[in-house]
């Protein structure tokens, strides 16, 4: 019933055309007739139709001109202007998004491999240690997870415009790398991919804990941390709020809200939409890859913080 | 790993040769400290501090004298910027229009990403795998830019969906007023459907299969098993699921103020997330926005603390078997 089905050649257990859409093993009948299976195929594939054509909307919408874009005409070569649009986007208030999309990558990657990193150390004690407070310190970063990052961003704002950071790299950069979700799943991580055992004969080699993290825990519990990287990459390239609070100068801006900014013109100006549109797709490309790519660590991920 | 041992050996040695009593606690604390150390202060810098300052910020009014440039005045005010909130008609609007959301999105997503892994789980599915990368790439999109792409299916002019209903005489306003809650509901169903679905999937694949199959020996169809047997046996991921969708809805931010430059009926305090950012920064009235930061908190602690009281039985059921963990000398 589980993955095994799948290996299994489908066999024409029912006569054809009756059973147009099981994916059932052989031997083992079920009382449902044709239509079951169907209707649950049918349920399923509407959803993924519902989840992709949006989707290849923006990728066509991407690639035309203006006209053909307003009168929703995606299907006639003469106006396939992909290049134009890119060459647009680019040129706009004096290459704006490419500085925006630096500024992002920036954040995103800069945030993630630093945060992922102080998560996954912080998980790896919480597992591998006993130290005085460690239980109602680790309540504290549950409870840290359930506090909506809108109620911190005034404080937070206030509190860099004293220290005279707001306005500045590092008041993105640094609150992003605060990650409690991330310190909950490398725990987890930790306790199933790092034996006890090795670490025990790390220490009866001499070698000290720092370096015993540094050498084995952390090489071993690599896929969580790329785990931990990818979510993380996927919360700070879509951070709004924040970068919105802290940030006033253009150059500094993500592609969140730079896009905002451009949104906030198109109403008034229709030049804007077709930018947008190519802006919105050549944005959302590096998560949509990084999620493709690395399938199966988003998916060890989801599993280790559904199942507790 | 013997190579790892090796290099760790040699690069150890001469430091590891403080006497047994003392190797045993001192590196250990050394270690501790080392690799928590950064988390320990991010928390206190961008969690701690921030939440006692807004605690803070929430019982003090400023006041501007003169022109409002400088020589602002704190005052201690009690709850009265609590009670300023609370009695604020925009305030209570967008109370009323969050929970209205909450109430239509909420039960979508979860019922509906609940009978998408339950359909995937019963092995009825072809390209299992694929249909659920397929339903998962919204949650990959930034929230900003599946709010573009739904603004534009909403807009005429731009919208071949409108474009395609217009050709069989049904003209819809999604940005009218009946349609703009709804509206809001799609875009936040369409990035999180498949992303809940795979966990609810994840959460169904741990059941013991013997389980199932002992159901289905009983006579059970595969609906009855799938309510009966496999549902109560996930209430923990469905709970911890339903909380931060929850705390997610009440955040309602990012949709609406892209969605506000189209249409008039979407209002700078439209819900509570943008009261409290047209409180702070259009406003400049911290007080009121701490205060109403405060309450969003209460809200959220008090739904989790709920959601988790409410689930605690089948939790710590499954802790019991999960964490029989080593202990440590």
């Amino acid at each position: 019933m589980s993955t095994s089905v799948r290996t299994t050649p489908p066999a024409p257990t029912a006569p054809a055309g009756s059973s147009p859409a099981t994916g059932r093993p052989p031997g083992r009948p079920r009382r449902t007739g044709w239509y079951g299976p169907a209707a649950a195929n049918l349920v399923v594939g509407v959803s993924a139709l519902y989840a992709l054509l949006p989707l290849l909307w923006l990728l066509v919408a991407s690639a035309v001109d203006s006209e053909a874009l307003f009168a929703s005409d995606f299907f006639d070569p003469s106006h396939f202007a992909l290049f134009d649009n890119i060459g647009a986007l680019l040129a706009q208030d004096d290459g704006a998004y490419l500085r925006w999309y630096g500024n992002s990558l920036l954040y995103a990657v800069g945030g993630a491999a630093v945060g992922a990193l102080i998560s996954t150390a912080a998980g790896y004690v919480f597992d591998k240690f006993e130290f005085t407070g460690k239980r109602p310190l680790f309540a504290l970063i549950l409870i840290s997870v359930m506090v909506p990052a809108t109620v911190l961003a005034l404080p937070m704002y206030l509190l860099a415009s004293d220290l005279g950071l707001a306005n500045t790299v590092w008041s993105v950069l640094i609150p992003v790398l605060f990650n409690p979700f991330g310190v909950y799943l490398a725990r987890m991580f930790s306790a199933s991919y790092v034996p006890d055992e090795v670490l025990e004969a790390a220490r009866v080699d001499g070698a000290n804990e720092l370096r015993s993290f540094f050498s084995v825990g952390l090489r071993m519990i690599a896929p969580g941390y790329v785990t931990i990287f990818l979510f993380q990459l996927t919360a700070i390239w879509n951070n709004f709020f924040l970068p919105l609070v802290m940030l006033s100068d253009e150059s500094l801006y993500p592609l969140s809200l730079g896009l905002y900014s451009w949104n906030a013109a198109a109403p008034i100006n229709p030049d804007y939409y077709p930018l947008m549109v190519i802006g919105s797709l050549l944005a959302l490309l590096p998560l949509v890859i990084a999620f493709l790519l690395l399938q199966r660590y988003w998916r060890s991920g989801l599993t280790a913080g559904s199942v507790k | 790993m013997s190579t790892a041992t090796e290099r760790m050996r040699t690069a150890t040695e001469g430091m590891s040769t403080d006497n047994d009593s003392r190797r045993a606690r001192r590196p250990q604390r050394l270690a501790v400290s080392t690799l928590l150390g950064p988390f320990g202060v991010l928390l206190v810098a961008v969690f701690v501090v921030p939440t006692l300052y807004a605690v803070y910020l929430s019982f003090f009014s400023t006041s501007h004298s003169g022109l409002g440039f400088g020589n602002a005045r704190t005052a201690f005010a009690g709850l009265r910027n609590y009670t300023a909130v609370l009695s604020d008609p925009s305030f209570v609007r967008g109370v009323g229009i969050t929970l209205l959301y909450a109430v239509v999105f909420i039960p979508l997503v979860l019922v509906g990403a609940l009978a998408l892994a339950l359909l995937f789980d019963s092995g009825l599915i072809r390209a299992r795998q694929l249909t659920q990368t397929v339903l998962f790439v919204p949650h990959a999109v930034p929230g900003i830019i599946a709010t573009v792409i739904w603004l534009y299916l909403y807009t005429p002019g731009i919208s071949p969906v409108l474009d395609a209903l217009q050709g069989i005489d049904i003209t819809v306003n999604f940005l009218g007023l009946t349609m703009i809650v709804p509206s809001l509901v799609n875009i936040a169903l369409w990035s999180g459907l498949g992303y809940t679905a795979v966990i609810f999937f994840a959460a169904l694949k741990a059941i013991p299969r013997e389980l199932i199959e002992a159901a289905a020996m009983d006579g059970a169809g595969p609906v009855r098993t799938a309510l009966t047997i496999k549902v109560p046996l996930v209430r923990s991921t469905l709970s911890t699921v339903a909380i931060f969708t929850t705390i997610g809805a009440l955040q309602l931010f990012t949709e609406p103020m892209l969605l506000a430059k189209a249409t008039p009926l979407i209002s700078p305090r439209y819900t509570p997330n943008m009261y409290i950012f047209d409180a702070a920064f259009t406003r400049n009235n911290y007080g009121l926005a701490s205060a109403a930061s405060v309450l969003l908190l209460i809200v959220c602690c008090a739904l989790s603390f709920a959601v988790t009281r409410g689930s605690a039985g089948s939790a710590r059921r499954k802790t019991r078997v999960t964490s029989s963990r080593k202990a440590r000398p």
